[in-house]
C-alpha cells in the first residue's frame, strides 16, 4: 500500500480541456454554508483526489455535482457546455457515475440486477435474465471479482458489495468516475485490485474523482488534489508536488505533531503484576462467528486486536460485551463468573463497548446531542430515575469541553454532527458510564486526523489513568501506537497474542498473514 | 484473497442434487405457505366428508377471484413497503358505480371503463400524495379509504341492484373443465392479472424497480432507478385492481352497495402476509399472495362445512389461524440472513 | 414569528381553531356552556366528554406508535372490556351495588392488561409485526367479546357504573375527568421520567438503544400494556354511556380515529419522538369535526368525504412543517439522504 505509483507523462498539463468544470459552486442548507465558492477541475484520463477533513464539503461537493443537491451558487461545465443536474439520472446520462461510501446498492436484488437495472439487456419486451447474468459475469471476470451473477446481493459481506457497487459504475460508459471513500471496508488485496481498474479505466480516458482518507492510498493512486477546508478550497495541487506534512496542513491547518506527541509508558509489567485481571474470558464461541477463545485484560492496559477484515476482530468485542450470546464459554468481571446475555449485563459490570457500525447501532439520529450522550447512564438508572437536571447539564458541558465537540450545543439534533462529532459524543456516553473496560471497535474510522489524535490521545490518557482498554482497528499504526499488547486475529480465530515489544507494522503484517515462524499462542 | 464467495464448479450427480436440495432461502415462506394450504386441506378432508374434491378447490377460486386480484395489486404496494388501506371502499365505490351506470343505461363496457378511470385514478392521486408530498401510505390511503367510502354514500345510500343483462350473464356463466367441474370467467380474469403481475415484477424494469425500492429506496435513486414513477406507480395498480376486483364483485353480488367490503382491504393484507411477502418490503411473489388468499378461503370453507361454528368462533379461528400462520413464518424467516 | 409558526403544536391547535370558528359561524351559540343542576352543560361538553374514549385510546396508541409499532387491536380489546364488566355486574345477586361495579371494572382492566401483554409478547419476543400481531386480536377478539355476552348485548341497571360514562362530579362530567387524569398520568410518567426518553430512542434505533443498555423488550412490551389498559377504560366509558355491551358495535373502528388523532398531533407513524398534547389536540380535533358536520348542515352521508377531505388537508399542512420542526431542512424533492450531515 505505500508503493508509489508512477505517474503517466503527460498529465499535468491539459491540452484537452477539462470535462468536468465547476466554478464557485455555492450550497447552503436551512441558511447554514456548506460550500462557499468552491472550484474543481477534472480532466480527463486523470485520478483526481478529493481532500478534506469531515465537514469540509468533499460529498456536498459530489452531491452537487451529481445532482442529488440544488446549487446556490456558481456553475457547471461539461465538456465546455454549462449543466445542471436535477437528479442522479440525469447525470448519470450525462456519463457521471457515483460509488458511495456506504454501499448503494439493494440487496434482495441479485448482483447482475444491481450492476446492470436501468440498462439491462432486454427481449420480448421483457429483460433477459440469462443475457443479463452474462454481461455482469463478463464485466465481473475483467475485474477478477470472483461472485456469482445470479446470486442475491445480501449474501455476500460488505466488502464484496463494495465491489459490486464499483463494477457497476464501470460499466456504465462513464467518462467521470466517483468514488468516495471506496476503501474503507477493504482490505489490502482489494484495495490493489481496485486501483488495477482505476489505473485502466484512466487509461481509457475516464476522469476519477477519489474521495480518501487514507493518505498513503492517495499517494499511491492519484494524479491531483484539491482540498477543502470547512467548505472552502484551499488549493489545487499535483500529487507529486505535495508532501504529506503539507497536506496536512492544507488539511487541517495547524502542524500535524500530535500523533507524535502520544507518549506510551508501557505499563504491561505493571499490569501483570497487579496480578487479577479485570475481565478474562474462558472458551468464549459463537457458531459460524467466532472460535473458542481465552483472554485477559488488566487494568490500565491497552490491548490491540489486529486482523483482516472478516478475522472476527468485531465478533470478538461483541462477544466480550453480550451484544451476541455466547454459545460457549463464560466471561469472569473481577472473579464473578457470568454468561453476558445481554449489553445491560455487561453495562452493569462496568463493561462498555462503542461499535463499530455508529449510524446503524450507535447514533439515536433524532434525539440530542445531551440525550445522546446521557443514554446509557440513563439506561443504567432505570426509568424510574431521571438524571437531575444539574447533573445532567454539568456532566454534557464537561464532555464537550473535553472531547472538543462542535458545535458546542448540548440541544442540536445528533444528525447535524459530522461523523467525529458523532463518535465524540458516542465516546462521552460511554466514559459517562465511568466503566472498567471500554472496547472500542474502529472509533476513528472515517474521521478526519484532527479528531482522529484526539481520540488516540485520549485511549492513552483514559489507559493511564487505570482504565483497561480494547482497541480494534484496521490502522495497524494506530494500533501499534497505543497498545501494550496485541492481538492477532485470522479466519474467525485468534492467533496470536504478544506484548507490543518494538514491533513494526510490516512484522505485525507477517503475523497477521501467518508467515511467522514463531507464532506464539496464549 | 478476495472476500468474495467462491462458485463451486464440482459436478455433482442429477441424484446427488435432488437429495441435498435446498431452496434459495427466499423462496422459504412461499414454500411454508403452501404447505400450510396442502396441510390444512387434508385435515379438512379426513374431517369432513366431500371436502377433498376438486370442485371444493376450484371454488376457492370462483369465491374468491376477486380477493385474489385485490391481493395481487396489494402486493405491488407492500413490495414497495407501502400498505393500501383503501382498496376495501374502492371496491364499494367500483361496485357503486357499476350498478349506477347501469341503471341509467351505459352500456356494460362504458361502465367498466368508468370503473376502472375512476379507481386507477383514486390510486393514482393517493401515490402522488404519498411521493410528493412525503405522507404516510397509512395516513394517505386511509384518507383515501374514507374518501371513496364518502363517495359511495353520494351515490346513494341504498344499495342498488344490477339488472343488466350482459352482468347477469356473466355472473351466472358456468366454464365447463373435463371431469364434471367447472369454473367461471371470474377465475379465469384473475389468473389473467396474476400471470401479467408476475411477468411484470420479474421481467420488466418497473417490477424490479418496485422490488429495490422496498429493498433499499435510496439506494435505488442513487442508482438512478425511476423511483418517483415506480412508488406512484404502484398505487395506481393497486387502484386499478380494486377497480377489476369491484367489478369481480359486483359479478358476485349483483348489486352496489356502500357497505359492500367492509374491512376487505384487511383480508387482502393477512392474504399477503400470510402470503410470505413482507410488510417491510422487498420480498415476495404473487403466487404467495394468491396461496394467502386460498389459505383464507379454506378457512371459510372449514367454517362452512362444520356447519355449527356461529359467528363469533369463526371470528376466533380466522384470528387462531392468523397467529398460526404469522408465528410459522417468524420462524422460518429467523433462519434467514 | 416562526418561533410560533415553528412550534408543532401549532398547525394543529390552528386547524383546532379554524374548525371551532366555523362552528360559531354556523351556530353563534356554539360556544355557550351553562350550569344546570349543578352540572355544566354545552356543546363543548359535548364535545370533550365524546372525545373522552378516543382520547384514551390514542394516548395508548401514542406510545405503542413512538415504539415504531401500531395497536390495532384497541377496539377489539374496548369491546372485550365492556362485555367482561357488563356480563360481571349483570350476572348473579346484587346487580345494581357499587362494590360489582367497582370490581367489574377492575377485572376488565386486569383481562386488557393481560392482552395487553399478549400483544406484546408477540411484537417484541417473537418480533412478529405489530400490524399483523395485533391484527390477530383485532379479528380474534370480537369473537372473544361475543363469547362473553353469548352473542347478547348485556344490559346493565348499575348506578356507580353508568356514571363513568353519564356522571358527573362538581358539574364536570366524569369522563372528561377520568381522561384528564390519565392524560396527566401519562404525561408525568413520560416527562417527569426518564420513559419518554427512553421510549423515543426505542423507536428511533432499536438496536442503538439496545447497545446502550436500555431495556427495549421491556419498553416496547410496557407500550402494548399501557394501550391495552387505556383501550379497557374506553371500552368500559362507552359500556357505561350506553348502559349495555354491544360486542359487535362497540369501539368499532376507533383504532383508526386514535391513529389519525396521533398523527394529526405531530407524531409520526415511524416511531421516536411524540407529543402526548399533540395527541389531545388531534383528540379533541376528530371530536369537533363529528360535531360540526350536523352543525353547518351537511348531511351525515357526506361524514366520510369531509373527514377525507380535512384530513388530507391538515396532513399536508403538517407535512413540510414538520420537517422545518426539526431544523435540517431537507434539499431537493426526494433525495432521502439527510442534508446537512457529514461531507
Amino acid at each position: 500500500m505505500t508503493q508509489m505509483d508512477v505517474q503517466p507523462p503527460g498529465v499535468a498539463t491539459d491540452p484537452a480541456g477539462p470535462v468536468i468544470e465547476m466554478r464557485g459552486i455555492s450550497v447552503a442548507f436551512g441558511g447554514v454554508p456548506a460550500l462557499s465558492e468552491v472550484d474543481l477541475r477534472l480532466l480527463p484520463g486523470e485520478v483526481h483526489a478529493l481532500m478534506g477533513e469531515n465537514g469540509a464539503g468533499k460529498s456536498t461537493l459530489i452531491k452537487a455535482l451529481t445532482g442529488v443537491y440544488s446549487i446556490d451558487g456558481g456553475t457547471i461545465t461539461v465538456d465546455g457546455e454549462e449543466h445542471r443536474f436535477s437528479s442522479p439520472a440525469e447525470s448519470q446520462a450525462a456519463g457521471i457515475s457515483t460509488v458511495y461510501q456506504e454501499v448503494n446498492l439493494v440487496p434482495n436484488l441479485t448482483v447482475a440486477e444491481n450492476m446492470l437495472l436501468g440498462r439491462e439487456p432486454r427481449r420480448w419486451g421483457g429483460i433477459d435474465t440469462r443475457a443479463m447474468n452474462r454481461k455482469a459475469a463478463a464485466t465481473l471476470d475483467r475485474l477478477g471479482i470472483a461472485v456469482d451473477p445470479a446470486s442475491e446481493l445480501g449474501t455476500h459481506p460488505i466488502a464484496v458489495q463494495q465491489l459490486v457497487a464499483i463494477a457497476r459504475a464501470v460499466d456504465v460508459d462513464a467518462r467521470v468516475l466517483i468514488l468516495d471513500e471506496p476503501t474503507s471496508s477493504l482490505d489490502a488485496d482489494e484495495v490493489e485490485k481496485l486501483f488495477a481498474v482505476m489505473r485502466t479505466l484512466r487509461g481509457h480516458g475516464v476522469a476519477i474523482v477519489f474521495v480518501s482518507h487514507f493518505l498513503d492510498q492517495v499517494y499511491a493512486i492519484a494524479d491531483r488534489m484539491t482540498i477543502l477546508r470547512n467548505g472552502r478550497l484551499v488549493g489545487e495541487r499535483m500529487v507529486r508536488d505535495t508532501t504529506q506534512l503539507e497536506l496536512v496542513r492544507l488539511m487541517i491547518g495547524r502542524e500535524l505533531e500530535v500523533l507524535d506527541r502520544i507518549d506510551r509508558e508501557v505499563s504491561a509489567a505493571d499490569g501483570r503484576a497487579s496480578g487479577a485481571p479485570v475481565l478474562k474470558a474462558l472458551g468464549l464461541s459463537r457458531k459460524r462467528s467466532l472460535e473458542a477463545f481465552d483472554l485477559e485484560l488488566y487494568d490500565g492496559e491497552v490491548i490491540g486486536i489486529a486482523g483482516l477484515l472478516g478475522s472476527g476482530r468485531t465478533e470478538l468485542a461483541r462477544l466480550l460485551f453480550g451484544a451476541d450470546t455466547a454459545d460457549t464459554g463464560e466471561v469472569e468481571v473481577r472473579s464473578t463468573r457470568r454468561r453476558l446475555r445481554s449489553p445491560r449485563h455487561a453495562i452493569d459490570r462496568r463493561i462498555a463497548f462503542s461499535s463499530e457500525n455508529r449510524r446503524a447501532e450507535g447514533v439515536i439520529e433524532d434525539l440530542t446531542v445531551a440525550d445522546n450522550m446521557l443514554l446509557a447512564l440513563q439506561a443504567s438508572r432505570g426509568w424510574l430515575r431521571p438524571i437531575p437536571a444539574a447533573t445532567r447539564t454539568r456532566l454534557v458541558e464537561e464532555y464537550l469541553e473535553a472531547l472538543d465537540i462542535r458545535p458546542r450545543d448540548p440541544h442540536a439534533l445528533m444528525r447535524t454532527l459530522s461523523g467525529g462529532n458523532q463518535q465524540k459524543v458516542l465516546l462521552a456516553r460511554w466514559l459517562i458510564t465511568q466503566p472498567e473496560v471500554l472496547i472500542l471497535d474502529e472509533p476513528t474510522r472515517g474521521i478526519d486526523i484532527g479528531a482522529k489524535a484526539q481520540i488516540q490521545q485520549l485511549v492513552a490518557d483514559l489507559a493511564r489513568k487505570g482504565m483497561s482498554v480494547v482497541f480494534i482497528s484496521a490502522e495497524l499504526e494506530e494500533v501499534l501506537r497505543l497498545s501494550d499488547r496485541l492481538v492477532v486475529m485470522r479466519d474467525r480465530r485468534k492467533v496470536d497474542e504478544r506484548p507490543n515489544d518494538d514491533l513494526t507494522v510490516s512484522r505485525l503484517l507477517e503475523i497477521i498473514a501467518g508467515e511467522t515462524t514463531e507464532a506464539r499462542h496464549v | 484473497m478476495s472476500a468474495g464467495s467462491v462458485t463451486a464448479h464440482a459436478a455433482p450427480s442429477a441424484w446427488g442434487r435432488v437429495r441435498t436440495y435446498r431452496p434459495p432461502s427466499r423462496y422459504l415462506p412461499v414454500l411454508a405457505t403452501c404447505a400450510l394450504f396442502f396441510g390444512m386441506f387434508a385435515i379438512g378432508g379426513v374431517r369432513y366428508e366431500g371436502f377433498a374434491s376438486s370442485q371444493v378447490v376450484l371454488n376457492l377460486f370462483v369465491d374468491n377471484a376477486f380477493l385474489i386480484v385485490l391481493a395481487v395489486g396489494m402486493t405491488f404496494v407492500i413490495l414497495t413497503g407501502g400498505i393500501d388501506l383503501s382498496v376495501g371502499s374502492v371496491v364499494a365505490l367500483s361496485t357503486m358505480i357499476t350498478a349506477w351506470t347501469l341503471r341509467d343505461g351505459w352500456p356494460p363496457v362504458a361502465a367498466v371503463a368508468a370503473v376502472l378511470v375512476v379507481s386507477t385514478g383514486l390510486g393514482l392521486l393517493m401515490g402522488l400524495v404519498i411521493h410528493y408530498f412525503d405522507i404516510q401510505p397509512f395516513i394517505a390511503t386511509l384518507a383515501g379509504m374514507f374518501l371513496a367510502r364518502g363517495l359511495c354514500y353520494l351515490i346513494s345510500i341504498e344499495s342498488i341492484p344490477i339488472r343488466d343483462r350482459t352482468f347477469f350473464d356473466l355472473s351466472a356463466a358456468q366454464i365447463p373443465l373435463p371431469g364434471g367441474l367447472y369454473t367461471t370467467p371470474a377465475v379465469v380474469i384473475a389468473l389473467v392479472v396474476v400471470g401479467i403481475a408476475a411477468f411484470v415484477l420479474h421481467r420488466t424494469t418497473f417490477g424490479r424497480t418496485v422490488y429495490a425500492v422496498g429493498g433499499s429506496e435510496s439506494s435505488a435513486l442513487l442508482m438512478g432507478l425511476r423511483v418517483a414513477r415506480t412508488k406512484v406507480g404502484v398505487y395506481a395498480i393497486s387502484g386499478f385492481c380494486s377497480g377489476l376486483a369491484g367489478l369481480l364483485f359486483a359479478l358476485y353480488m349483483l348489486s352496489g352497495y356502500s357497505l359492500h367490503a367492509v374491512g376487505m382491504e384487511l383480508d387482502a393484507i393477512a392474504a399477503v402476509v400470510i402470503g410470505g411477502t413482507l410488510l417491510t418490503g422487498g420480498r415476495g411473489f404473487v403466487v404467495g399472495s394468491v396461496l394467502g388468499v386460498l389459505v383464507l378461503g379454506t378457512i371459510q370453507t372449514f367454517i362452512s362445512f362444520d356447519g355449527t361454528l356461529s359467528s363469533w368462533w369463526t371470528k376466533i379461528a380466522i384470528g387462531v389461524l392468523l397467529l398460526a400462520f404469522v408465528v410459522l413464518q417468524r420462524l422460518v424467516t429467523r433462519r434467514q440472513p | 414569528m416562526s418561533r410560533v409558526t415553528g412550534h408543532p403544536l401549532f398547525w394543529p391547535l390552528l386547524a383546532l381553531a379554524l374548525l371551532l370558528v366555523v362552528n360559531v359561524v354556523a351556530t353563534p351559540s356554539f360556544l355557550d356552556v351553562r350550569v344546570q343542576d349543578g352540572h355544566l352543560y354545552g356543546n363543548l361538553v359535548d364535545i370533550a366528554r365524546n372525545g373522552a374514549p378516543v382520547l384514551l385510546v390514542a394516548l395508548g396508541m401514542t406510545l405503542v406508535i413512538a415504539t415504531r409499532g401500531i395497536d390495532l387491536s384497541v377496539g377489539a380489546v374496548a369491546a372485550i372490556a365492556g362485555a367482561v364488566a357488563c356480563v360481571w355486574i349483570a350476572g348473579g345477586a346484587g346487580e345494581g351495588s357499587a362494590g360489582k361495579a367497582l370490581t367489574g371494572c377492575a377485572i376488565a382492566l386486569v383481562v386488557c392488561l393481560v392482552l395487553g401483554l399478549w400483544n406484546g409478547f408477540l411484537v417484541s419476543v417473537l418480533g412478529i409485526q405489530p400490524i399483523i400481531a395485533t391484527l390477530v386480536l383485532m379479528t380474534a377478539g370480537r369473537g372473544l367479546a361475543m363469547l362473553v355476552t353469548d352473542g347478547q348485548i348485556t344490559t346493565v341497571n348499575n348506578a356507580t357504573f353508568s356514571r363513568i360514562g353519564g356522571g358527573f362530579v362538581l358539574t364536570l362530567p366524569v369522563a372528561i375527568l377520568i381522561a384528564l387524569a390519565v392524560f396527566g398520568l401519562t404525561a408525568l410518567l413520560t416527562r417527569r421520567t426518564a420513559l419518554g426518553m427512553l421510549v423515543e430512542s426505542v423507536g428511533i434505533n432499536p438496536e442503538a438503544s439496545r447497545l446502550a443498555g436500555v431495556r427495549a423488550r421491556t419498553i416496547i412490551w410496557t407500550a402494548y400494556v399501557f394501550s391495552a389498559v387505556c383501550a379497557g377504560l374506553a371500552g368500559l366509558m362507552i359500556a357505561s354511556n350506553t348502559n349495555a355491551a354491544d360486542a359487535n358495535n362497540a369501539g368499532l373502528w376507533i383504532e383508526l380515529d386514535a391513529i389519525l388523532a396521533v398523527v394529526i398531533g405531530g407524531t409520526s407513524l415511524a416511531g421516536g419522538r411524540f407529543s402526548l398534547g399533540g395527541t389531545l389536540v388531534g383528540a379533541l380535533f376528530l371530536t369537533t369535526l363529528a360535531a360540526t358536520i350536523p352543525n353547518i348542515g351537511i348531511p351525515s352521508e357526506t361524514n366520510y368525504l369531509f373527514k377525507a377531505v380535512v384530513v388530507i388537508v391538515v396532513c399536508l399542512l403538517q407535512s413540510p412543517q414538520a420537517r422545518a420542526s426539526l431544523a435540517v431542512r431537507r434539499r431537493t424533492r426526494p433525495a432521502p439522504v439527510e442534508a446537512g450531515a457529514a461531507a
